[in-house]
């Protein structure tokens, strides 16, 4: 095996090996798959049904709150106000809902005065709840009290579907714009976390090497580019086998406890149904019903391969590119704290990328995207948004022929720090420093 | 014939000129001591032969070659700044720094089983580096350095962390490697190690080389015709003649320095009748002697 490769298998094995990776592996998807199952189950479970007396002095309402899986109505007859609340102190009711007539039953009045009793705090779940409903029952009440013909009005309710299509290529494809933002974003999510969390290991590796004084020992057998570059590799290596297995545990975790929890039939569209956000029961039925071949036609529309194939390249190619300036950054400190005054320039072009990638969802067009989508130190996650929404192969292969030179260029800048760097102790260094460091020749 | 020659070396940092023209010939086989104050560039021509920085100007030759690539493997180099990854276990990390000089798994695993025996730490195989003592640690980077068997050894400061007794240990494995024909240029402020060890020498100060040679020769030029006398008996003369003068003398010692041309012979001969001798010798200016002259001098 050569040098380089050998210097890569012990980045790599000393820190898989390590009791924090596997920590780390097992943790990252037990978290990732809860962001999925928790909810459902909770649903699924729910909290027990809640009784809510009701005292309507009006009778307006009587028979039109809905029971729910959340709360149920007992309607309190010819009683007083102190007597309903006492009976509610008594009872195992969790609140009162009071809907007072005053003097003529007026509608006006009684969308002001209604008042809700409770021992506890009244949930906000509740409080929204009766709101609807009591606002939905005295609109109708009002319109009807103005003579307006209620079916007139269902009628002209208008929902309006905008059908997306792509005219790429021969073929009109449908697609589904909400879907691939979400994939967009999320990919470029990982990647910026990836670069921040794989380029922090390599600055701490360095700077390792460099408080324990074996740099020296180790470029005196390859060369210092050498070890800046295995370095990097081997905790790229590290970084990928973690997600991949991160991937393959979410998985695996989602579908046992899918099949140990949930029956089949419902787990589906729950799932489903927790994606979209939350809806009515009776909305979940119709998306089994109509919206299933929908869903899958939605995944056909998203081109993977592309997807995938811009995924593993920019996750490589942005973290190769920065990584190469940690490195840079831990052989020209001596320690940790120091480092703080050079992670300023490197970590903001990133953040600045993660930014600029929310409003490039809405406007995957605009000359921000445009530009931010080819600068290297930003193309990385830009571009991850924009592959995912479509994107000119013109422009795709420009932006990864540019972070291929943006990436030599920062790891032949980086070489030039490292190899001083790394034999130079107890000196603070300054910018103009490092200046020298790379424009000397070596 | 040298082993490695460095030819008017010249090596320029950002602010400074670390080596100025500097040439040095190491003969094969021999202790090679490069001496020199703190910060005089010692460090920089050593970065230099181990190729971790190039000259400015200037060649080293290697057994007659300019030094390549490949020839890190022929060159061992223990760092006056030296370490271990903590983290990792003796033995690991003893197999991977030699498998980064090119022996194979399998021989680096069988050398390093038989110098661990030797140096009594084979126990410590599968221990952590940070619970080793810095002795241990010492040992184990010395093994490392000499294990791929190279031609040339540099040693900076190898005895610092070092207890007498191992220092001592140390001190025979290296006079034992160069019985077995390897080349040793050894960097130290420690000049009863040199006195000791080296067979040349060279002396650096201020990235320039002031003096280099046999040691032996150049004591020999640094000796000034002082003897000392020790007698137990008799008086000792007053009066001495024509280019002998008494610099010091107390009961029953003398110190006579002799003109140039006037031979040991002549003193004892004049002495003789006028006292009994137990001891009578020349003074040989030692290596630390030598070392703060002339740089001294040189600072002048």
């Amino acid at each position: 095996m050569n040098r380089t490769g050998l210097i890569i298998q012990r980045e790599f094995l000393s820190r898989v090996k390590k009791k924090s990776f596997l920590v780390m592996t097992l943790l990252g998807p037990i978290l990732m798959a809860s962001l999925f199952i928790v909810p459902i189950i909770l649903s699924e479970s729910g909290s027990p049904q809640k009784e809510v007396l009701v005292l309507d002095e009006t009778d307006l309402f009587e028979g039109y709150l809905a029971e729910s899986p959340e709360s149920r109505y007992t309607y309190l007859e010819d009683m007083e106000l102190d007597s309903a609340k006492s009976k509610l102190k008594k009872s195992d009711a969790y609140a009162l809902l009071y809907v007072p007539c005053g003097a003529h039953c007026d509608l006006n009045f009684i969308e002001k005065s209604i008042q809700l009793y409770s021992e506890k705090t009244v949930s906000l779940d509740m409080k929204y709840s009766l709101k609807r409903q009591l606002e939905r029952e005295l609109e109708n009440l009002k319109l009807k009290r103005d003579s307006v013909d209620l079916e007139k009005i269902e009628a002209a309710k208008t929902s309006v579907n905008i059908s997306t299509i792509s005219l790429e290529g021969d073929q009109e494809e449908e697609n589904y714009s909400e879907l691939t933002t979400a994939v967009g974003f999320v990919m470029a999510f990982l990647i910026y976390i990836f670069i921040f969390i794989y380029g922090a290991q390599v600055m701490r590796g360095v700077i390792e090497e460099k408080s324990n004084r074996i740099v020296e020992v180790i470029i005196s057998s390859v060369k210092p580019f050498q070890l800046m570059l295995g370095k990097i590799i081997g905790v790229a290596l590290v970084g990928l086998t973690q997600f991949l297995l991160w991937v393959i545990l979410t998985f695996a975790i989602v579908s046992v406890v899918q099949y140990a929890y949930l029956d089949d039939a419902y787990s589906s569209t729950a799932v489903a149904g927790q994606m979209a956000g939350s809806q009515a029961n009776d909305a979940i039925a119709e998306v089994q019903a109509n919206e299933m071949p929908k869903i899958l036609k939605m995944m056909d529309s998203i081109n993977f391969p592309l997807i995938i194939g811009s995924f593993l390249f920019y996750f490589m190619g942005g973290y190769l590119l920065y990584g190469a300036l940690f490195a840079a950054i831990g052989a020209a400190v001596d320690n940790e704290s120091d480092t703080q005054q050079f992670m300023l320039p490197v970590t903001v072009p990133l953040i600045l990328a993660i930014i600029v990638a929310q409003t490039v969802i809405t406007n995957p067009e605009s000359p921000v995207a445009f530009w931010f989508s080819l600068i290297p130190f930003t193309s990385p996650v830009i571009m991850m948004v924009r592959v995912a929404m479509g994107v000119p192969i013109s422009e795709l292969l420009l932006s990864m022929g540019l972070l291929v030179a943006g990436f030599f260029g920062t790891v032949w800048v980086a070489a030039r720090i490292y190899r001083t760097g790394i034999l130079m102790y107890g000196k603070k260094v300054s910018y103009s420093e490092l200046w020298k460091w790379i424009r000397f020749k070596g | 014939m040298s082993l490695l020659i460095a030819e008017n070396v010249v090596k320029d940092y950002a602010e400074h000129r670390a080596l100025n023209d500097v040439s040095i010939e190491v003969p094969n086989s021999s202790i090679f001591g490069l001496l020199g104050p703190n910060g005089a560039g010692k460090t920089s021509l050593i970065r230099i032969i181990n190729q971790i920085t190039g000259p400015d100007q200037g060649t080293i030759y290697l057994d007659g070659e300019p030094l390549k690539p490949n020839h890190i493997e022929h060159i061992g180099y223990l760092p006056e700044e030296r370490g271990l990854y903590k983290k990792m276990k003796v033995g690991e990390q003893a197999l991977y720094l030699a498998r980064l000089k090119g022996l194979s798994t399998h021989e680096a695993k069988k050398r390093l089983q038989e110098w661990f025996k030797r140096m009594e730490i084979i126990d410590w195989w599968d221990k952590k580096v940070e619970d080793l003592s810095k002795g241990m640690a010492q040992k184990v980077q010395f093994v490392t350095t000499v294990l791929h068997e190279p031609k040339l050894l540099i040693f900076d400061e190898p005895f610092s962390g070092f207890d007498p007794i191992n220092a001592n240990l140390i001190k025979d494995e290296i006079l034992r490697l160069r019985e077995n024909g390897a080349t040793v240029i050894f960097s130290t402020h420690r000049m009863e190690s040199v006195e000791e060890l080296c067979d040349h020498i060279a002396l650096i100060n201020k990235s320039e080389k002031i003096l280099d040679g046999k040691l032996s020769d150049i004591k020999n030029d640094y000796k000034n015709g002082i003897y000392e006398l020790q007698y137990h008996s008799g008086n000792f003369p007053v009066e001495m003649p024509n280019g002998m003068t008494i610099t010091e003398q107390s009961e029953g010692r003398a110190r006579i320095q002799l003109a140039e041309g006037i031979a040991a012979n002549q003193l004892l001969q004049f002495i003789l009748p006028h006292v009994g001798i137990t001891s009578f010798k020349e003074e040989i200016p030692s290596a630390n002697d030598i070392f703060i002259q002339t740089v001294q001098k040189a600072s002048v």
